[in-house]
């Protein structure tokens, strides 16, 4: 940890915020209006819709600027989810808003963001969901907004953003066999704690980011939200500009902190021989190295591999990789929920669905599913949940005494084999 | 917003998350008034039915991580506190809270100096909460103007519809 005084330079969020303020240089502390380059929305966007019409507002500044993705009830399992989704499907109709991904060409919000290149380097983009965070990984500043908040951006454009200090992780190393992006972010959260990073922008630099794949940058920039970050990101290169060639949506402003940037704070990790990680209850903080936990034989009734955080092709073929050959674990119920419809569509070309189904496990529809257990996959009181999912708080999954441990989509795997936590390199 | 702000006191821990104010099994309730019966159901069960229009909350650090949902600080409205004072906000619910027009303050160091039923008294210009029955303050520094706009005009909606109605045009993206 070290403490960088103020230079000249500019860190990767202040250079975005600059941007989007309309001025030459913006100074952490410094409050802007930020003009909005993607909005999005999912259930949580229907509350949305009443402050819009309060404010008299009567059209949407930019229709090609924003999306609606149903993702947490798909499709409607209650009523009251159904006229959420009514609700918006009326409002997209009413003031015209033609970028509504619905039930059948649907998925996670996030998701949908990142495969159909919603979001590109030097974007501000604002979304109704707290891991709006995750697309911080195209090199943007991506952030979590409530629905009042929505309407205003629906309305202006634009919003009023602090300048955030950075909080800097940078990483050298090499992740060893089985040990994944997911190991990275859970040890990254057991320093920073998730209190660590509030208010602040979190940049991941170093050469062990440099080589990390797309997919992966998303899960860590996903989880910065749990470190109580404002955005999480990564600085835009080859690998970001590769993802997106084809299907980015609108023009590029690609740009990279100063080589004297002043971070507030920098965090070193070297992943050199680092094990796979867990996250314990009651919090994502509450990180220890998963052989320790293993050897504790914490017995699970259910094993979830989905979320924003983790369901990505990558991470359907990860606990796939580990579950072929073996059957899930009398006694377990295997949850696997693609992030997307397309992440769904791939899974069945490639035989994952027949795999895990084979397997004994139930292979759903793209959704939220377990995550926030407001939909299905709810767990009794005690009862233990292995995830792939990015939260475990009091309540999470249902009743506030269930139990839920977070890892990585190979390890949630080798615990649905093992019917309780187990090391996923000895499934290798 | 009033000037003076004097409530009853209910005292929180550290981390009291958003699942812990409106669990996900009640996302699809938006009726405010549906909302407040399940305020707090995890965080502190006996607020619902036992607090009263005015009452202050008075929290540890973190208070309302995790997820986006608008229905935490929703239903603590529609239960009518008086405001939401912590030791330290998680950002979403921060704005959220603002945005709503509910005094929200950041003090470090307020929780330790309540206990549960006290009386606080606020004094949003000064800048401190002082316990009524112990006579102990806390200091915080003052709210940026523009919050004090947003609060003054009742909330972010209002506050809109003024510059709306006084000609303010939506704008595109910076550029191209």
């Amino acid at each position: 940890m070290s403490a960088v005084s103020r230079g000249h330079g500019h860190t990767l969020v202040e250079k975005i915020l600059a941007r989007a303020s309309g001025k030459e240089s913006v100074v952490p502390g410094e409050i802007v209006e930020g003009r909005v380059d993607l909005a999005m929305m999912h259930e949580q966007g229907a509350q949305t819709v009443q402050p819009f019409h309060e404010m008299g507002a009567t059209r949407v500044w930019d229709p090609d600027r924003v999306v609606i993705a149903i993702d947490h009830w798909v499709p409607a399992s209650t009523e009251g989810a159904a006229v959420l989704h009514r609700i918006l499907r009326k409002f997209a109709d009413e003031v015209g808003l033609p970028h509504f991904y619905d039930v059948g060409n649907h998925g996670i919000c996030h998701q949908i963001l990142a495969e159909n290149g919603w979001v590109v380097p030097g974007d501000l983009a604002v979304g109704t969901d707290s891991h709006t965070n995750m697309l911080g990984a195209m090199g943007a500043v991506a952030a979590g907004i409530g629905p009042t908040e929505m309407a205003a951006v629906l309305a202006l454009g634009r919003l009023w953003l602090k300048v955030p200090t950075t909080l800097r992780i940078n990483v050298r190393g090499t992740l060893g066999p089985g040990v994944t992006a997911k190991d990275l972010v859970l040890r990254a959260l057991g320093e920073v704690k998730t209190t660590g990073a509030t208010y602040k922008a979190v940049e991941w630099t170093g050469p062990t980011i440099a080589r990390l794949s797309m997919p992966e940058r998303l899960t860590i920039c996903n989880m910065t939200t749990e470190m109580g970050a404002k955005c999480g990101m990564v600085a835009p290169d080859s690998t970001t500009q590769e993802y997106l060639a084809g299907i980015a949506k609108h023009p590029m402003h690609p740009v990279s902190a100063d080589a004297d940037a002043p971070y507030e704070r920098t965090v070193e990790i070297n992943v050199d021989g680092m094990p796979p990680m867990v996250a314990c209850p009651y919090s994502p903080d509450n990180v220890r190295p998963l052989p320790d936990v293993a050897r504790e034989h914490v017995r699970i009734h259910q094993a979830f591999l989905g979320s924003c955080t983790n369901a990505r092709i990558e991470d359907l073929r990860e606990g796939a990789a580990v579950l072929k050959g073996h059957r899930v674990h009398p006694g377990v119920r295997f949850i696997v929920s693609p992030a997307s419809t397309a992440i769904y569509r791939q899974c069945l070309s490639e035989g994952l669905v027949d795999l895990y189904t084979e397997a004994g496990a139930v292979f759903t529809n793209s959704s939220c599913s377990a995550c926030f257990g407001g939909n299905m996959g709810i767990i009794a009181p005690d009862e233990v949940c292995a995830s792939s999912s990015n939260r475990n708080f009091p309540g999470r999954m249902g009743p506030k005494e269930g139990r839920i441990y977070l890892m990585s989509p190979a390890a949630t795997a080798a615990a649905a084999v093992r019917g309780e936590i187990a090391d996923p390199r000895e499934y290798a | 917003m009033r000037e003076i702000i004097e409530g009853r006191v209910w005292t929180l821990g550290r981390d009291v998350d958003t699942d812990q104010i409106i669990s996900g099994k009640y996302l699809t309730i938006i009726d405010p008034n549906v909302l407040r019966t399940k305020v707090l159901e995890i965080g502190l069960p006996e607020f619902a039915s036992q607090s009263k229009p005015g009452d202050i909350l008075v929290a540890d650090q973190n208070f309302g991580s995790g997820s986006s949902r608008e229905h935490a600080p929703q239903a603590l409205r529609a239960a009518g506190v008086g405001a939401i004072v912590a030791d330290s906000f998680a950002r979403i619910f921060f704005r959220n809270s603002i945005n709503l027009g509910i005094p929200t303050i950041e003090a470090p160091g307020v929780r330790a100096i309540f206990n549960r039923f006290d009386t606080a008294r606020i004094e949003i210009r000064r800048g401190t909460i002082t316990n009524m029955r112990t006579g102990k303050s806390v200091s915080f520094p003052p709210l940026p103007q523009h919050l004090i706009d947003l609060l003054e005009a009742g909330g972010l909606v209002e506050k809109v519809r003024r510059e709306l109605a006084n000609g303010a045009a939506p704008r595109g993206p910076a550029s191209p």
